[in-house]
């Protein structure tokens, strides 16, 4: 029924995060779009274990019929939570830059030379 | 004498232990600094020694296979899962216990060191949380036979390692390289994860073994080969992607640079285990082969041509280190491209990733030490800038020697390991074409200039008067670098016993990949 739409949105994220880490100044933003590029990708691994009119995979008193691939989504909580670790640290890193420069724009990091 | 259940599990605890001491570190360091060196460096120790043990069992018995939450290796494919390995494997082959033991001796020497280098400062609990953290990341990288694994010891290991470039903030800069760095790893990460999700919808599995047997090589499996090459060749430093290496190297504590070094053969490894294991004769060998040569050819001559005129000591280095790294790149990109073609491979394609792979190890062993040195002078005189420095041959001999030790073994002057590996990659690419050798001499060289170069502005001339009462850095930094020089010239005097018994073991189980399918499918050789 919904075919390839989870694609199309998945490659629509990816281009929207990456555009973002490029072309933004402001930290949080470039953070923003590599959260947004982990969400595609972690709609990417769901969408593949999607299976059309399937069930939740719990064998316990699962009725008959096909279910979903339980491996991608257990692949997915790892990835999401590895993903708040990476923006936590991340965040915490803005923190920092923000009290040694005032401010958080790309444009004022430009102490590293050499 | 070494009981046979820690050869059995030695696997598993290569990775629990530098695990289990990271959480302990903080709470050992509220008894005494005493109680965590003990703590920090008998992990390291013991990390060493099971792979020391799990190496010498591999080069022994081939291919180990350990199996999480199964009782034998057998049972890597349960026989009621129509052939597919659930569980998650460990296989370390020879080409992973090589690289297994590079990373235990040089992290074990490195931790040895900043026990001392470390001291004066703060929040050294969370400076070995990280470091083993660290650690862990490595070993499971190389020893994990599982695709996602794989992904998720690289995050750990670039979430950690991000840690410690940022760890001494001075000012925001080191926070600067390590947002450049933290956020090229993440993507690169990302790309794994993507090329992980293309494998499973396509294979239905996340065993390499199982994704290497049913290897199709269709458009999709290309797409994956492209994100799994460029996320990796981005972690080792190689160009164009670089420009974080020399930034985050140089930020970062030294003994923390030294590791990072370790880290990123760590990278190096994954790249060749994906390349070679996973896809193998199925994928157009020469081109990608040429792929790899030309990154190879294009690290050594930028990274040499942007370290000459580097002022910063470890910067200089870091540029150095991505050039060393083309060597790698070269001489098994050069096994890569012949990996199809039977008899180049006897004639000089094995020997050619033997040198590549011979020089990983050289590299780990005498970049650290370059890197140590470094950081033995900054400890003492504070700063990193070559024109501010001189006359400190006076006062600090041993740190000069081991510098002499590692400027002339990354040069490739005989005795020193440098020379042997370097050799092996000039001879054989000689073979495959002449073109090649000749610009890896040409980097030699040059690399021998700027080193020349450092030697002259931090060792030589008169003793300068703020330097006055500079001393000779303490015994544990010494006997850190110590362990270093020592394997480097070993290496450098027996490079025939060393590459017989150790590396041409692992170029011939990295080349063939049916052997490594066959050993993890069926439970260990």
């Amino acid at each position: 029924m919904i075919g390839s739409l989870p694609y199309v949105a998945i490659v629509a994220l990816l281009l929207i995060g990456l555009a973002t880490i490029v072309l933004k100044q402001n930290l949080i933003k470039v953070f923003l779009g590599l959260v947004i590029v982990e969400s595609a990708v972690n709609l990417f691994l769901v969408s593949l274990g999607y299976r059309e009119g399937g069930i939740a995979p719990i064998y316990t008193n699962a009725p008959e019929g096909t279910m979903v691939l339980p491996t991608p989504q257990a692949l997915t909580l790892t990835s999401i939570v590895i993903g708040v670790a990476t923006t936590a640290l991340l965040l915490s890193f803005a923190v920092i830059v923000w009290r040694k420069y005032g401010s958080i724009e790309t444009g004022f990091m430009r102490r590293l030379r050499g | 004498m070494i009981p046979q259940f820690v050869v059995e599990h030695s696997p598993a605890l290569m990775v629990v232990v530098p695990l289990l001491a990271a959480f302990v570190a903080p709470f050992s360091g509220k008894v005494s600094h005493a109680a965590r060196a003990v703590l920090v460096g008998g992990a390291m120790g013991i990390t060493s020694l099971l792979a020391l043990v799990l190496a010498s069992d591999v080069y022994a018995h081939g291919t180990r296979i350990y199996v999480f939450g199964a009782g034998s290796a057998a049972l890597a494919v349960p026989p009621d899962s129509g052939g597919i390995p659930v569980r998650i494997v460990f296989a370390v082959d020879q080409m992973g216990a090589l690289m297994l033991v590079i990373a235990a001796v040089s992290s074990l020497s490195v931790i040895v060191y900043s026990l001392a280098s470390e001291r004066g400062h703060s929040g050294l609990g969370n400076f070995y949380t990280l470091f083993l953290l660290m650690v862990t990341g490595i070993l499971g990288m190389v020893s994990t036979g599982d695709v996602f694994n794989f992904f998720v010891f690289l995050e750990i290991l670039s979430i950690a390692s991000a840690g410690l470039v940022a760890f001494r903030i001075d000012g925001g800069p080191a926070v600067e390289a390590a947002i450049k760095y933290f956020v090229l790893s993440t993507l690169g990460a990302f790309a794994i994860l993507i090329a992980i999700g293309i494998y499973y919808g396509e294979y239905n599995a996340l065993n390499m073994a199982l994704i290497a047997q049913r290897m199709q090589f269709t458009l999709l499996d290309k797409v994956a080969l492209a994100l799994f090459v460029a996320a990796l060749a981005m972690k080792c430093g190689a160009v164009p992607m670089h420009f974080w290496t020399p930034d985050a190297y140089s930020m970062a504590p030294s003994s923390v640079t030294a590791l990072l070094v370790v880290a990123s053969q760590a990278s190096l490894y994954g790249l060749f285990r994906v390349v070679f294991s996973l896809y193998g004769v199925v994928l157009n060998a020469a081109c990608v082969g040429w792929f790899v040569i030309v990154l190879g050819v294009l690290s050594m001559v930028v990274g040499v041509t942007m370290a000459i005129p580097q002022k910063n000591v470890k910067r200089l280095m870091a540029y150095h280190a991505i050039s060393q790294t083309g060597y790698m790149l070269l001489g098994v990109g050069v096994g890569l491209a012949v990996l199809g073609n039977r008899p180049f491979l006897e004639a000089f394609g094995y020997m050619a990733m033997e040198g590549g792979l011979f020089h990983i190890i050289n590299h780990a062993m005498y970049k650290g030490l370059l890197f140590l040195t470094a950081g033995a002078i900054f400890y003492r005189v504070g700063t990193y800038d070559l024109n501010r420095m001189g006359g400190l041959g006076h006062s600090m001999k041993w740190t000069m020697v081991f510098f002499i030790i590692g400027a002339l073994a990354i040069a490739g002057i005989p005795p020193f390991n440098g020379f042997a590996s370097k050799l092996m990659i000039y001879e054989s690419v000689f073979a495959f074409n002449p073109a090649l050798s000749v610009i890896a001499m040409v980097v030699s060289i040059l690399t021998l200039a700027s080193f020349v170069k450092v030697f002259h502005s931090i060792f030589m001339g008169p003793v300068l008067p703020e330097y006055r009462d500079v001393e000779e850095v303490p015994l544990p930094m010494l006997a850190g670098m110590g362990i270093l020089a020592l394997v480097v010239v070993f290496f450098g005097l027996f490079p025939s016993l060393v590459v017989d018994t150790l590396v041409a073991p692992a170029a011939h189980a990295l080349a063939d990949r049916g052997m490594y399918i066959a050993a993890v499918l069926s439970g260990g050789a």
